[in-house]
């Protein structure tokens, strides 16, 4: 019982990483073309992703092999009920990820504005895809004894869409940040007031979101039930507010740090509203998957336990040290030089 | 076709299709680490140059092993739901190893090496590089312990309607998974010494700077003749393996329909499927396929009819891509051998018909691993996981043929494209050859230390 608890826990915490380090490469995925006024500038946002993305999508793999090795039953049914909306996700990061890789190894107009459309598409589509898929997880899909009784056309009601407007908009908050933080001088400027801008309509849908969510979902039943954890929703809401007392005063790297932060408390107010469910159903609790009846034997989760001990905090430390040797400021004038650029 | 059928197909396009990328990753990665290390240790600007441009190839071919590969970890539950849940308690745990011990370090240190040119070290920027190598091939390890498994499955119980693991260390030591690794390995290594011996043979008969590609064809042609000769030993020991674990597949492979001891290799066989026989056996080598299976020439050898028909492999496609890989195996020996005395007696370039058969000599290490998993998966059936869950048992239930259909286009379309700018992509960097001028990059690096 306790190894199912703890692989939830782990669960949440894989997902949560994955959405504060991916998101804000889709951030600035969904931003640089729109905010940057000529190839060299586009360059320079680029690079300031370039380094990390691949890692960051790692964090996307293990979550997917974590749910795989604790909660097979719950991976198998998530994957096959989500077919489609999956497979969407899937394309997506192939195209983001080739697009990348792609588009600075060969020159010419066309070849450029191809693949800065297929970053585009490659980071929109998954933030809104997540989005829509967690907005339904949190409501609980309809499955019941003869299976799951929805299709792509289904997870596409209002509850799923505005959680999936509430994941482009912190992504697109959070890569404005990161854009911010990691370049200088006026596309610096240029890319905080974006995201001073850009956090109204967060603020926004984020109070919608929440309202929503009381009438569209069970997850507040937890936290009637106990209020103390109530902390996590309060401060979820307390780190967005300091977001933008920061980016008001141009503090980029505080204001990014509550913006990691606000993701993380976000995706730990859902996960903790779900509890004991990983996917609850939405036509009879009896069907809803939980930790307990979709779970790994103990003496696998014990294994996958010990692995992820010794293994997750050596990741950690070289994933710091990375962004360590890259915590320099991408400025235009190093943009062109050879090796190092896209 | 049904759901089935459809899902079979598209696991089939989609993991052939992520194994021709993967190989080249596997095999290349050593290779341009070896050359950065020799330019650290050495100092001499050649290596440095290697470093550059076989490294810009190999990471065209990198990134799409990367995507594709997240393909196959979202297929096995999005298409093979069941499977998932009969044998993700044992099955989930190598996966997610792999993800935990192998995916990140390669993912984090490509970046650092692609974009740490000057920010680190020059050891620590070559050390990135081994650490890829590293790591590439030991995701390699656990996805082959993953699939050894399946040929293979030991220590688990059937349990609470699945399999349950009750002993990690007999699938971590499974025999069959670790001879599965080490052949898919050396086959990557084979398929990047062809690689590099194939474009610098371009260059050399293109008269292109004749002295880079000389050294980078000898490097390869060292690793090519290393390689193709170690696969052929280890894939004698996976044959006897397989003979002892998987019966009705080693029948397949060889085409054996009647028991028998002593049993002859027949040079020459053409599979009869349909009458249970083979309709063409000749130029037979006594008790030798007994000796290859056991170790010794009296060895009973179990044929296709001593199992039910529903058990029994498809025999033709199995069959075939065997021998094919093994022709292809024993290629590989002759040419690497030729390549290495060539290059180390230095008249390459007085041979250039030899080039021109090492330049259209690149797709065959391709064909062989592809072939090899057709043996590997074809020969499998009808089971998924060997003598436990039949593969008709294992396909998701909520997926409709509709659903498949479109996927299956949809991966057909994407990956068609991916295939269109990945070879015009190395085609284009392959024949622009080496950067000249490394000049600026020296002394950036001399500016840095």
């Amino acid at each position: 019982m306790a190894f199912q608890i703890i692989w939830f826990v782990l669960w949440g915490v894989l997902w949560a990483v994955y959405f504060m380090l991916d998101g804000f490469d889709f951030g600035a995925g969904m931003l640089y073309g729109f905010v940057a006024k000529n190839e060299n500038e586009k360059k320079a946002f680029l690079n300031t992703i370039g380094p990390l993305w691949d890692g960051n999508e790692v964090w996307l793999i293990t979550a997917g092999g974590a749910t795989f090795a604790a909660f097979p039953t719950t991976y198998a049914l998530m994957f096959s009920y989500l077919y489609t909306a999956l497979l969407l996700i899937l394309f997506s990061l192939i195209i983001r990820g080739v697009s990348l890789e792609f588009r600075g190894k060969a020159e010419g107009a066309f070849w450029k504005k191809g693949w800065d459309a297929g970053i585009f598409l490659g980071s929109f589509l998954p933030a809104l895809l997540f989005g829509v898929a967690f907005g339904n997880i949190f409501g609980g899909l309809p499955m019941d004894a003869s299976g799951y009784h929805g299709g792509l056309l289904s997870l596409l009601n209002p509850y799923g869409l505005l959680t999936g407007a509430l994941f482009v908009l912190l992504f697109l908050v959070h890569g404005s940040l990161w854009l911010s933080l990691k370049t200088s001088d006026e596309l610096s400027e240029r890319t905080m007031k974006l995201a001073n801008n850009l956090w109204f309509l967060l603020l926004v849908v984020a109070v919608g979101f929440l309202a929503y969510t009381y009438f569209a979902t069970h997850l507040y039943d937890n936290y009637l039930q106990n209020p103390v954890l109530l902390v996590v929703p309060v401060l979820a809401v307390l780190s967005l507010l300091s977001i933008k007392l920061f980016a008001a005063k141009s503090r980029q790297l505080m204001a990014f740090f509550a913006s990691c932060l606000t993701i993380v408390l976000v995706t730990f107010t859902g996960v903790i509203g779900l509890y004991p469910n990983l996917i609850p159903s939405s036509l009879d609790p009896a069907y809803s998957l939980t930790i307990f009846n979709s779970s790994s034997s103990v003496y696998t989760l014990r294994i996958m336990t010990v692995v992820a001990l010794l293994f997750v905090p050596v990741v950690i430390a070289y994933q710091v040290w990375t962004y360590r040797v890259f915590r320099h400021k991408t400025t235009l004038s190093e943009i062109g030089q050879e090796g190092k650029s896209y | 076709m049904d759901a089935l059928a459809l899902s079979r197909l598209q696991f089939a396009v989609t993991s052939m299709f992520h194994f021709i990328f993967v190989p080249l990753t596997l095999g290349l990665s050593i290779l341009v680490a070896y050359m950065e290390s020799r330019y650290v240790r050495t100092g001499d600007e050649v290596y440095l140059r290697m470093t550059k441009f076989w490294g810009k190839l190999f990471l065209i071919n990198f990134i799409l092993g990367i995507v594709t590969g997240i393909t196959m970890e979202f297929q096995f539950g999005m298409n093979w739901a069941e499977y998932s849940k009969y044998v993700g308690d044992i099955f989930g745990a190598p996966l997610a190893i792999e993800a935990t011990v192998a995916f990140f370090l390669e993912s984090t240190f490509i970046g650092l090496w692609v974009f740490g040119w000057n920010k680190v070290s020059k050891k620590v920027h070559s050390l990135s590089i081994w650490l890829v190598a590293i790591a590439t091939n030991l995701s390699a390890l656990w996805i082959l312990l993953a699939n050894g498994w399946m040929q293979h499955p030991v220590g688990y119980v059937l349990r609470n309607n699945r399999a349950e693991m009750v002993d990690f260390l007999a699938m971590v030591t499974n025999t069959y998974g670790w001879l599965k690794f080490f052949h898919a390995l050396l086959s990557g290594y084979v398929v990047a010494a062809f690689f590099v011996m194939g474009v610098s043979a371009y260059h050399l008969l293109g008269k292109s700077n004749i002295d880079f590609f000389k050294r980078s064809f000898r490097i390869a042609a060292t690793f090519g003749l290393a390689s193709s000769l170690l696969i052929f030993l280890v894939g004698d020991f996976h044959a006897s393996e397989v003979a002892k674990t998987q019966p009705t597949k080693f029948a397949a492979m060889e085409s054996v329909w009647d028991t028998k001891s002593n049993a002859e290799y027949n040079l020459l066989v053409v599979p009869d499927p349909e009458h249970e026989r083979n309709s063409v056996q000749a130029l037979a080598i006594p008790k030798m396929l007994s000796f290859l299976a056991y170790g010794y020439g009296e060895a009973e050898v179990k044929g296709l009819k001593d199992f039910a028909p529903g058990d029994r492999p498809p025999v033709q496609p199995t069959f075939w891509s065997f021998r094919a890989m093994l022709a292809l195996g024993l290629l590989f020996i002759l040419l690497s051998l030729i390549a290495f005395i060539l290059s180390r007696r230095d008249t390459l370039t007085s041979r250039p018909l030899f080039l021109r058969i090492m330049l259209y000599a690149i797709p065959l290490p391709y064909l062989a691993t592809q072939v090899g998993w057709i043996v590997a998966e074809v020969g499998r059936q009808p089971w998924i996981v060997y003598g436990v869950l039949k593969t008709s048992d294992a396909v998701s239930k909520s997926v409709s043929p509709s659903q498949v259909w479109t996927s299956l286009f949809g991966f057909t379309l994407l990956y068609g494209l991916l295939a269109v700018v990945d070879i015009y992509l190395l085609t284009q960097t392959a024949k622009k050859g080496p950067e000249q001028d490394v000049s600026s990059m020296i002394q950036a690096r001399i500016g840095e230390v």
